[in-house]
């Protein structure tokens, strides 16, 4: 699996390049993004994005659980789980070697860009 | 709530801003997390969760219906696991 990993930071680069704002503004940007996303899922609202996915709050009731140590009995209280639904057309990208080729040289031209910074 | 909607609310905080460079934005970032992904790259997102890439083996499978052997090519399938703090966050009430 790949060695790198995505952060933030990429993502705040990605915006800056896509339209003339500060950096600071892109990295704002992306904060808000993510947050807009949050307060809909805090809703139990589901999330949509096309092409890309669902993420969807599933809510679980209180169930026996066992603690796999110990094999003591517990309650596991009821809670809301986050399941992300991937499209299918994130699923092929994903499969595709040519998409993985084309990804590899967006990227190539992304490294003369410098690291995003705050 | 889709994709324009998300555009529209981060219009109405963003007014010096055209809906149309919203739009740019909002898909420069989920391209952005796709381009990693097709890379079996993984994507970090404090406060969110991480999205990654996971392989499933080949195997030997079976229809289902007439019960003949078929085989399964390896295939990745993307994966999110939700953030410790989001998970918090849905918890929250």
């Amino acid at each position: 699996m790949g060695e790198k990993s995505v952060t933030r930071a990429s993502l705040s680069h990605a915006v800056y390049k896509e339209v003339g704002l500060s950096r600071k503004e892109s990295a704002s940007l992306v904060e808000q993004f993510l947050e807009k996303v949050i307060s809909r899922l805090e809703e139990g609202e589901t999330v949509k994005l096309s092409l890309f996915g669902s993420f969807v709050v599933r809510k679980k009731r209180a169930r026996v659980g066992r603690n796999p140590k110990t094999g003591e009995e517990v309650t596991i209280t009821p809670r809301r789980v986050l399941v992300f639904k991937p499209s299918n057309m994130l699923r092929k990208r994903v499969n595709s070697v040519i998409s993985r080729g084309i990804a590899a040289s967006d990227r190539d031209r992304d490294e003369s860009g410098s690291p995003f910074e705050g | 709530m889709v994709k324009s909607e998300l555009v529209r609310e981060i219009c109405k905080e963003n007014p010096h801003l055209y809906e149309r460079d919203i739009e740019n934005i909002v898909s420069a970032i989920i391209n952005e997390i796709t381009v990693a992904l097709c890379q079996l790259e993984r994507v970090e997102l404090r406060g969110f969760g991480v999205f990654s890439v996971k392989e499933r083996t080949a195997r030997t499978g079976r229809n289902p219906r007439t019960g003949d052997a078929v085989e399964v090519e390896k295939k990745y399938i993307p994966f999110f696991r939700v953030g410790k703090e989001l998970s918090q966050r849905l918890n929250k009430n």
